[in-house]
């Protein structure tokens, strides 16, 4: 075929473009909301709560994403250094994915529980008064403001739109579960950790009192990264051909 | 020419009232009833912009006439041109004060505006948006008009594109700086700045598309299959990665539709396709512009040049999946992306011997004139960033590369050496062309610019091996009791001296522009040529190229 035909018919040359193009994005894409192997089947794995959501959006807001990698590769240093590698099912409710692309600092797809509350609270202040070689940022500012949650119901129903189980319990309960998972003596504490399992509850940043801080959200979120699926009951030669 | 009927003018000058208008009430709702403060600010900036459009257009009546449609418009390829070269400055800056950062961490000064977090986004979106698309609005509505010998389409509507796309900018730059993000990597602006730039996006497909049509040639120019592929392809994949749920209409935040392992796979055939498509496509087509200009010599191959199209678009889209080798995206499509990496190189590498082998009987000229070496250089970047991108693809080699500054030092090998030069050499063409000057105000101010740019980005580029290919090799090292050997921080530590050279490497290259910067200066502002004898009649402005007997067609 003579190439003239694109050469003098610019809608030719253009609906060429768009399919020529279009194809590598389908092939690679669709197939992954169409096939169930594409995501793992885990136990364990739930929204955040809205504290730790309020947090995740704080690591979001300040990029830490360009830094800090939330993927562990099934490459045998790193499931030695990080732990078991990160699977598919673990960052389902996460809009957008923080994989990360660029490890200057750490993974942090298993930091929770790796260090004390007082550890991130030290660390968050000034990274080199624990880690003298570090060159990350230092966030004093995340302690001193107080954590804004108004919100919180709403950004919890997009979220719900976008695909994720907030039922409607979780969203009417949201506002007071922010402060009920910092204050563990709160009657609502309990209701909070059966409505989302494995949540920890303690006031994160040390100060006293039960006005969440930011640097409480944020450190509710680093601690509870990469400790909700249960390997026990992970069966990765299981049902989860890929 | 006949003239544009006085309904045409009415309608024109009644369209841009309205959206100006319509612009401007946004921004008043916004301003006054937005949830938080950046929206608000925002709000206002679309307010000022709308009116400041609003008023210019009111206080300017187009008068039509003969004369309009007898002549290129060039105002708006010269606004662009020179907020690339500005933008380029600001990208250069924010670049290198956040590798200083990294060298001596002290220099994020711990607030909330000034930390790495935030700032690196302006970098990224500053050099590849603001710095690069400016370059690609300016190159691509000149060169389209000059190949179709047909001015621009419609009459606001560049102006508008080329307006709305500086705002799209400063909402995107400020947006990062006070905390909005939708924390994906190069694209971060939130759901309504993505809006604004749909909207800019698709006048300047239309306007674009819309001068192709009234060309007075019979073939579609080389260079416009390029600049369109890279419109329409970037349309596609900024529609599609930006899908969010705002959490109010009246607020920035929005959450991305896609979550987890899709997200992933949608972000990086954005990703590598923004470098595919902005980076490249639209690129080469300045390359097939510029370089058989400059040298007077024609495109080595129109053979090559349609299968290395062709096959070029079809390829990259497939490549994203390289950049996420042993994560949890099923194998199959890690399996296809490295694949379609591999197969990439052949089209790339054909792009790079047309460009090259388009001086053929011009040789002589590298030796002669800098801007020559610029546009050559830069090809020869790109024959080398697109050696090593299938290289770093394949699983093995990217199970040690990935994760490091090597793939930081890839990217800045095509992005300083291929965009960043091809772009300088674009710009030195462009600007006496554009601003009727017999040449530049100094070629040999283009040399230092070629030497101290070369020489910072072999110092970036070497660095980032050094400090990629020692980080991956220490995370993966073992002792002789099968420990790992090495504690992360022991291998951020070994990271200071490669990051010292890094970011001096970085100062050179904004040195360069910043001679470039004087130099487009000067020669705007008419001053007399200290070189003029020296500079090729190719670097007149088409008007002023006397010596030649014939000009080929523009």
């Amino acid at each position: 075929m003579k190439h003239d035909f694109f050469e003098k018919n610019s809608m030719v040359l253009l609906i060429g473009i768009l399919i020529v193009v279009s194809i590598g994005g389908l092939v690679e894409i669709a197939p992954l909301f169409l096939l169930s192997s594409t995501i793992e089947k885990v136990q364990g794995m739930r929204p955040y709560s809205p504290l730790e959501l309020a947090g995740r959006d704080i690591y979001v807001r300040e990029g830490c994403y360009n830094c800090h990698s939330q993927m562990i590769r099934s490459l045998r240093d790193e499931v030695e250094r990080y732990g078991h590698y990160s699977l598919a099912a673990e960052s389902m409710y996460d809009h957008p994915f923080q994989w990360g692309s660029k490890r200057t600092g750490p993974d942090l797809a298993r930091v929770g529980g790796k260090y004390s509350d007082n550890w991130h609270v030290d660390h968050m202040h000034d990274p080199r008064s624990v880690v003298p070689e570090s060159v990350m940022p230092g966030y004093p500012f995340l302690k001193d403001r107080k954590l804004d949650y108004a919100d919180i119901a709403a950004r919890m129903r997009a979220l719900r739109i976008a695909g994720v189980p907030y039922s409607d319990d979780m969203i009417e309960k949201a506002q007071a579960d922010v402060v009920a998972q910092v204050a563990p003596d709160n009657p609502d504490a309990k209701a909070l950790v059966e409505r989302y399992p494995k949540a920890q509850v303690r006031k994160f940043d040390g100060v006293a009192g039960n006005e969440p801080s930011e640097l409480d959200a944020l450190i509710a979120y680093l601690q509870m990264l990469g400790t909700l699926v249960d390997f026990a009951k992970f069966d990765a030669a299981g049902p989860n051909l890929r | 020419m006949k003239a544009t009927s006085e309904e045409v003018i009415a309608l024109s000058g009644a369209t841009a009232t309205i959206v100006a208008v319509l612009i401007a009430a946004v921004g008043v709702v916004l301003a006054l009833f937005g949830h938080d403060d950046v929206i608000r600010l925002h709000g206002l900036l679309f307010l000022i912009a709308a009116g400041a459009a609003g008023y210019y257009v009111l206080s300017h009546p187009r008068e039509g006439g003969p004369d309009e449609q007898a002549h290129y418009m060039d105002g708006p390829i010269k606004v662009a041109t020179v907020a690339a070269v500005f933008w380029g400055l600001v990208g250069f800056l924010v670049g290198d004060i956040i590798a200083w950062q990294l060298a001596f961490p002290a220099l994020n000064f711990d607030l909330p505006w000034t930390n790495f977090g935030r700032l690196r986004p302006v970098h990224t979106s500053a050099v590849i948006f603001a710095f690069g698309g400016n370059v690609l609005l300016a190159t691509s509505l000149y060169v389209v008009q000059r190949t179709c010998r047909a001015r621009v389409a419609g009459y606001w509507a560049p102006w508008f594109v080329i307006w709305g796309y500086q705002l799209f900018i400063v909402l995107a730059a400020s947006s990062y700086v006070l905390g909005s993000t939708e924390g994906k990597e190069y694209a971060e602006p939130e759901w309504y700045i993505d809006l604004w730039l749909t909207i800019v996006w698709v006048v300047y497909l239309l306007t674009f598309l819309g001068t192709i049509w009234k060309r007075r040639e019979p073939h579609i120019y080389v260079a416009n299959w390029f600049f369109l592929a890279f419109i329409v392809t970037i349309a596609m994949l900024h529609i599609v990665n930006n899908l969010a749920v705002p959490v109010s209409f009246l607020g920035s935040k929005s959450y991305s539709l896609f979550s987890g392992v899709q997200d992933a796979m949608t972000q990086w055939w954005y990703g590598h396709n923004a470098v595919g498509f902005f980076l490249t496509a639209g690129f080469l087509g300045i390359m097939y512009y510029f370089i058989p200009k400059r040298v007077d010599r024609p495109v080595y191959s129109y053979r090559l040049s349609i299968v290395h199209f062709w096959s070029l678009i079809f390829l990259y889209i497939w490549a994203g999946p390289h950049h996420l080798h042993y994560t949890a995206l099923p194998d199959w499509a890690q399996t296809l992306g490295m694949t379609f990496s591999i197969m990439l190189w052949m089209p790339s590498w054909g792009g790079m011997i047309n460009g090259l082998m388009t001086l053929s009987g011009a040789w002589d000229r590298l030796r002669t004139d800098p801007v020559v070496r610029l546009l050559v250089v830069s090809v020869a970047f790109y024959g080398m960033s697109t050696f090593e991108g299938p290289l770093m693809s394949i699983k093995s080699v990217n199970s040690l590369s990935h994760y490091t500054d090597w793939t930081i030092g890839h990217v800045h090998s095509g992005a300083l050496g291929w965009v960043g030069m091809v772009s300088f050499g674009a710009i030195y063409c462009l600007v006496p062309w554009l601003w009727k000057r017999r040449g530049l105000y100094s070629l040999r101010l283009v040399e230092w610019h070629f030497w101290t740019a070369t020489v910072g980005i072999v110092l970036y580029i070497s660095s980032m091996w050094v400090s990629g290919i020692t980080q991956g090799l220490m995370w993966r090292a073992y002792d002789n009791l099968g420990f790992l050997k090495y504690s992360f921080v022991e291998t951020v530590e070994a990271m200071h001296w490669p990051y010292v050279i890094r970011a001096t490497g970085g100062l050179m290259f904004l040195l360069g522009a910043v001679f470039m910067a004087i130099n487009v200066w000067r020669t705007i502002r008419g001053d007399t040529s200290s070189d003029i004898a020296e500079q090729p009649a190719s670097a007149a402005a088409p008007e002023l190229r006397h010596d030649l007997a014939a000009v080929p067609a523009e």
